[in-house]
């Protein structure tokens, strides 16, 4: 039930589309593979599933090499992100069409799709056809097909990719329950930092063809590797400012110690609107600051300030910290910053 | 109340975008005058004129120029080359349809271009292309005569140059149908473990055969109707390699005019099943494409 990627590459021409992946996956992860569109996600995980054959590299499924077997001969679930239902058949032949390839008897085929309609919380519905369903129930659909022969693993590509904010919401919670139920090893493609967050046990983020962090949600969103994960996952102030002495980063009235960057050197600082630090009063380690606009987000509050000659900081104060506070535009704070990343 | 005057309301409107997007009625009504006139003329007044010729003598001798052997061995010819034409032109089709849309391979546009061929060269010319390779003084014309085949002047000619004419039809009218569904469903019963011919008749024919069956009756209609490039290869030797086409001109050609338009007319009933059965298969694809969402 494992999944081992070693060393693919895949050309589309001129164009590369992945570049020597390594991805370990043990029996019963669950991992999303995070990045941009282009960077080359989507095209791992077909090659995984089969449906693309990579130019060098081996996939072993199950600790198996698996890189010379089609698509059919792997026993994988594949999940689309347009869900590719058979338009032509019912909800019950697409959920069975797997166990009816494999000439399993009708009794026991039937079986297993009722199973699964209740799985998918669909019971009564096998008799209608995709067109008669919502977004919701067809993606359902699409996921009890994969499941029904029992595949070794389960691949989605963007699942919940074309669903609107709500469904979307209640699937991921869904497919998180599925995967605690089944134990399966699953795989799966986006480009919603908050979907691979919520759902996954780790977090692969992908650019440009190469895999340039994995790691556990929370040390992802912490510890960022490189410029690119620190931009592309949760937001960020960033700052560009040249270092006065070895080791020393000042902006404005901001100080930052910056380990390994040379005087005179350029370096890119950034830190998260949550870890800075805003007061009434001077605590420690502040600066004064002005607030110059508020936003409400629903659980947090996002207040941008000024430090002074044009330099803007975001912060997010949550709910009860900020009502408690009452700072309003126009305000002078003190703000300070818990902790940065230098790049 | 107000769910009453929401959709009057609603009415006003669309009246008042109605006057703003139409031309004022004597241009509307000048324009589907002019469409009708050049419709009945072109189309309609022909159509008429073949049925009036065909009976101008009487049903007698209508029912004795259909009924004449040389009649009957064209119409023979004509259906015997259609049930060849047409099925090797749905296997040729698909299959040509399928590689172009599902493949990207080099000489792709090459294969594109070869299908749209037979379209663009004039049928005479496509029975000169067989007449030059098969013929006594063509590339193979002398092994053949000296293995006691006959390709020219006989059925074989007649078929091979009828294929290929009509052989873009269904691939053409497959191309944008399988763009437009995309792969996404094989790819799924791929995954599912479908083999490739289950997978075509299971899941991409049920998506195609409306598309399928529109190429298959313009096929069909083209294959029974061909004139130019089978009159190069025929010889028109009667009662062995005339079709009906061929027949028609060689009756009008021998001034017998109520025979001609007799054979004729059923050419003409040809194609009124064939834009019936063409307009049943629009409706019915409308149909389900409707249902679908």
């Amino acid at each position: 039930m494992s999944i081992e990627v070693k060393g693919i590459t895949k050309r589309f021409g001129a164009f590369t589309a992945v570049e020597g992946i390594n991805l370990d996956m043990p029996s019963g992860d669950l991992v999303a593979l995070l990045g941009p569109s282009g960077s080359g996600k989507s095209t791992l995980l077909r090659i995984i599933a089969g449906l693309e054959t990579p130019d060098e590299g081996e996939v072993h499924l199950t600790g198996r090499e698996a890189t010379g077997l089609s698509a059919r001969e792997r026993n994988v679930g594949f999940v689309f992100q347009h869900y590719a239902l058979f338009k032509h058949m019912t909800v019950a032949r697409n959920i069975g069409f797997g166990l009816e390839v494999r000439k399993v008897p009708q009794a026991q085929i039937d079986r297993k799709v009722s199973e699964l309609l209740g799985l998918i919380q669909l019971q009564g519905l096998g008799g209608r056809y995709p067109s008669q369903l919502s977004g919701g129930q067809r993606q359902r659909v699409a996921v009890a097909r994969a499941l029904a022969p029992e595949p070794q693993v389960l691949l989605l590509d963007e699942p919940f990719g074309a669903l609107d904010a709500k469904v979307r919401a209640e699937l991921r919670a869904w497919v998180r329950r599925l995967h605690d139920a089944t134990g399966m090893t699953t795989l799966f493609v986006t480009h919603d930092q908050d979907e691979a967050m919520e759902v996954a046990h780790r977090v692969v983020i992908m650019d440009h063809g190469r895999i340039v962090q994995e790691g556990s949600p929370r040390a992802i969103f912490d510890k960022p590797a490189t410029q690119f994960v620190a931009d592309f996952v949760g937001e960020s102030n960033r700052i560009e400012a040249e270092a006065t002495e070895d080791g020393l980063v000042v902006w404005g009235p901001l100080r930052f110690a910056a380990a390994g960057v040379k005087k005179g050197q350029l370096a890119r600082i950034y830190f998260r609107p949550h870890n800075v630090y805003v007061t009434g009063q001077l605590e420690s380690l502040q600066v004064p600051a002005k607030i110059v606009g508020e936003r409400f987000k629903g659980a947090f509050t996002e207040l941008e300030m000024d430090l002074g000659a044009g330099r803007r900081l975001m912060a997010h104060l949550p709910r009860g910290l900020s009502e408690a506070s009452g700072f309003k535009v126009g305000d002078s704070v003190w703000a300070g910053v818990t902790g940065y990343h230098v790049f | 109340m107000a769910g009453i005057a929401a959709p009057s309301r609603l009415g006003l409107g669309e009246a008042k975008l109605n006057q703003v997007q139409q031309d004022p009625a004597w241009a509307r009504r000048l324009l589907i005058f002019a469409a009708l006139l050049s419709l009945g003329l072109l189309l309609v007044l022909p159509l008429a004129t073949i049925l009036v010729e065909a009976l101008g003598k009487g049903w007698g001798t209508y029912w004795a120029a259909i009924g004449d052997p040389e009649a009957l061995a064209a119409v023979r010819l004509t259906l015997l080359t259609a049930l060849i034409c047409v099925p090797l032109n749905l296997v040729f089709g698909v299959v040509a349809a399928w590689l172009l849309t599902r493949y990207k391979f080099r000489g792709r546009d090459l294969l594109l271009t070869l299908v749209d061929l037979p379209f663009s060269v004039s049928p005479v010319l496509s029975g000169l292309i067989y007449v030059l390779l098969f013929g006594l003084q063509g590339w193979w014309g002398a092994w053949l005569n000296d293995h006691n085949i006959r390709v020219i002047f006989a059925v074989p000619g007649i078929v091979l140059a009828t294929i290929f004419v009509t052989f873009p039809f269904i691939a053409r009218e497959l191309i944008p149908v399988l763009e437009s569904t995309g792969k996404d469903e094989e790819e799924a019963a791929k995954v599912l473990g479908a083999s490739p011919l289950r997978t075509f008749f299971q899941v991409t024919l049920p998506n195609i055969k409306w598309g399928l069956l529109y190429g298959v009756i313009l096929c069909n209609a083209r294959a029974m109707g061909e004139f130019g490039a089978v009159s190069v290869v025929s010889g028109h030797i009667r009662g062995e390699t005339n079709t009906l086409p061929l027949h028609v001109e060689i009756l009008y050609n021998e001034y017998q005019f109520a025979a001609s338009f007799a054979a004729a007319s059923l050419l003409a009933l040809l194609a009124l099943v064939t834009l019936l059965a063409k307009n049943i298969v629009e409706q019915r694809a409308g149909r389900e494409r409707g249902s679908a969402q």
